[in-house]
């Protein structure tokens, strides 16, 4: 380090091209095979391809070498969606037995600016299924970390799901979405995660053993958002397979009723109040009085049987809907009213 | 008076919904088939076959295939293909089921079925379902339901559907079910436009739709509509035209299509296009890609969108390469 002068960080280093490394010297660099090596004004281009066209030298002699290996981390850093590279990478990091926990280290650091990208995901899933329970806490943090800035993202979940089932780590997982849905209750990814861990988690007493707490947490989502797509559709899932408490449960109905009542984001109210007298529920005089103290203009009031009535109303407020509220309409039991 | 009346329906269409730009879009699209030069193109080289398919289908639902080199075209294709009978992104690319399936799907859009050899490819997909039925997507064993549907519509292609254990395919596709009469990725997995247009796929080609809750996953599709008329691919989250492909392939197998908005679905399709470039993007304003090109002209094509050839739901081909797969001699 010549004196006076700062540190300087790795990515800042000019970066030497492999053609002016002397331990690059004895490989010929393999060009893309559907045309003549192009000359690009751009220098990034010109690197990146540099690097590939050295990596199809590797690939193609089947070289398993520290340097190879090196050279396929430069490879992703450029494009981590080659899969090739990658494949070739799992050979390697076999082969010549790399520290597995410093290898989480590499994929973290591509992830970094590559996140929706499936063969990093396969990749963290392949090292870490070799590490075993050892990993357990580093995906947990791995995918936190992910999920910290997108807190929906796709791969981070289903790779939290797959640690949580190979690795263990489900004691903390019920909390860890309830603090996801303290920071946004209409985040679906964290109501299916919860839906996953009450259903297939060794620590909890399965779906109906939690049915009570839950509904309880759920209705709380309801009353605060009730124009939350899914804290409705847990509610219903709460009693998979048993239809009939469903429906003679009173928390779901009244709860119905004070969103109606509220006169407020009351679309999923009415919808789950249409599925419950589809499958026998019997509303009152109080849901009905509820209804019509929304004053819905242009209401058809010929509409006598209070299903057809929300069918109408949902009409007109879910108009992009409207045909599937007409054919709610069509199928309604005919119910004496 | 007379004026009126001599307005041609596709005027009045056009007029009221806004128009598709056909020639701009041929014209980008072959403009991507030609770059290998730039940044985007080196990146995306590894999965050229992709693109390959996404370009070659929207070209030919425009009817405009004819203005590719064929010959090119499929000696190139074949030359991505493996001993063990799969094929890979692009030469020198090792095989995987993604790119098996587009390149099977590629010779078909040129009627050259006849240059697969359908027992090898047949072998490659038959080594990659597991035991509990599901897929992998290639040697180092990722699964996912894409890979399920991959499977499925590449052997049905080439006639050889019986040879995997269909009854366990579709078993595990059912344990991807959610709740919410949505399916996943794996079991458990949320629900998700991409994924459920997979499974729905997979069912619909195994003849299995009877197990899909429609009325269920019916709403849960037509929920995806937001006020834009774009469609999302789950709750709470941003239309993107790409959806327009996935939820509404969905629907048509399902026979659940009348239940969103036509209209406002292709009014958000043509705003997503770059009108003087060409091209279309994933939501209006956005930089413009082959992939989202291909989606929203198949997207357009299930709405029946004039001067588009129509398009098979199931097995993402025109309904006349379809035809020619099962129909011909």
């Amino acid at each position: 380090m010549a004196s006076g002068s700062s540190e300087v960080e790795e990515e800042e280093q000019e970066r030497v091209m492999l053609r002016d490394r002397p331990e690059w010297a004895d490989v010929t660099p393999v060009p893309q095979d559907d045309g003549p090596c192009p000359v690009v004004p751009i220098n990034y281009t010109e690197e990146f391809a540099e690097v590939m066209d050295y990596f199809r030298a590797v690939y193609l002699a089947d070289e398993r070498s520290p340097r190879a290996l090196s050279l396929t981390a430069e490879a992703i850093h450029f494009n981590a969606g080659n899969y090739t590279v990658w494949h070739f990478r799992r050979l390697l990091l076999e082969l010549l037995k790399v520290d597995l926990h410093e290898e989480l280290e590499f994929i973290e650091r591509i992830a970094a600016k590559n996140s929706k990208n499936y063969q990093i995901w396969h990749h963290r899933r392949r090292v870490a299924e070799k590490l075993g329970p050892d990993a357990r806490n580093a995906e947990l943090q791995f995918t936190k970390k992910v999920l910290s800035v997108d807190a929906k993202h796709y791969h981070a979940w289903s790779h939290r799901q797959w640690a949580l089932q190979a690795l263990g780590g489900w004691e903390d997982e019920l909390d860890y979405c309830s603090e996801l849905l303290e920071q946004d209750i209409f985040n679906n990814s964290a109501w299916n995660q919860r839906y996953f861990v009450i259903t297939r988690s060794p620590f909890v007493g399965g779906l109906k053993a939690m049915r009570e707490s839950e509904v309880l947490y759920t209705i709380k989502a309801i009353e605060a958002y009730p124009e939350n797509e899914s804290s409705w559709k847990y509610l219903r899932g709460l009693y998979k397979g048993e239809t009939t408490s469903w429906v003679n449960d009173p928390q779901v109905s009244s709860i119905c009723l004070k969103i109606l009542s509220s006169k407020s984001n009351y679309l999923f109210a009415l919808s789950t109040l249409l599925d419950l007298i589809c499958h026998g529920y019997q509303p009152n005089q109080d849901f009905r009085d509820a209804i019509e103290a929304l004053k819905i203009p242009d209401l058809d009031s010929q509409d006598l049987d209070i299903a057809s009535m929300i069918c109408s109303i949902l009409e007109k407020i879910d108009p992009i809907r409207v045909n599937y509220w007409i054919w709610r309409k069509s199928r309604l039991p005919h119910v004496a009213q | 008076m007379v004026t009126v009346c001599n307005v041609s329906f596709m005027a009045m269409f056009t007029f009221k919904m806004g128009e598709l730009v056909t020639d701009k879009h041929v014209k980008y699209i072959l403009s991507v088939e030609k770059r290998k030069d730039d940044f985007e193109s080196v990146v995306m080289e590894h999965l050229r076959m992709n693109g390959a398919y996404w370009g070659l289908t929207a070209l030919d639902l425009m009817g405009k295939l004819d203005v590719v080199d064929v010959n090119e075209v499929v000696s190139w294709v074949m030359s991505c293909q493996h001993d063990s009978g799969g094929f890979g992104g692009n030469v020198g690319h090792d095989p995987h089921i993604l790119y098996t399936l587009s390149a099977v799907q590629v010779l078909a859009l040129f009627d050259k079925m006849d240059l697969i050899d359908a027992d090898k490819v047949t072998n490659y997909i038959v080594g990659l379902q597991n035991e509990d039925g599901s897929f992998s997507g290639d040697m180092w064993g990722e699964v996912d339901t894409r890979f399920s549907y991959i499977a499925i519509c590449c052997l049905s292609i080439i006639h050889r559907l019986d040879k995997i254990n269909v009854e366990k395919a579709v078993k595990y596709i059912i344990s991807c079910k959610n709740m919410d009469g949505g399916f996943g990725c794996t079991p458990g997995g949320e629900s998700h436009a991409g994924q459920i247009f997979c499974c729905v796929g997979a069912l619909a080609l195994t003849g299995s739709l009877d197990l899909v809750n429609k009325d269920l996953l019916g709403w849960w599709l037509c929920e995806r509509q937001v006020k834009s008329g774009g469609l999302n691919g789950r709750p709470e989250k941003l239309p993107d035209v790409c959806y327009s492909w996935w939820v509404l392939s969905s629907l048509i197998m399902i026979d659940r299509v009348h239940w969103i908005s036509r209209e406002k679905l292709i009014k958000f399709i043509l705003d997503c296009q770059d009108k003087e470039k060409g091209g279309i993007s994933d939501r209006p304003d956005d930089a413009v890609d082959v992939f989202h090109t291909y989606f929203g002209v198949a997207g357009l094509s299930l709405l029946e969108y004039p001067g588009l050839k129509p398009i098979d739901p199931a097995y993402a081909l025109p309904v006349d390469v379809v035809n020619r797969i099962f129909f011909k001699k």
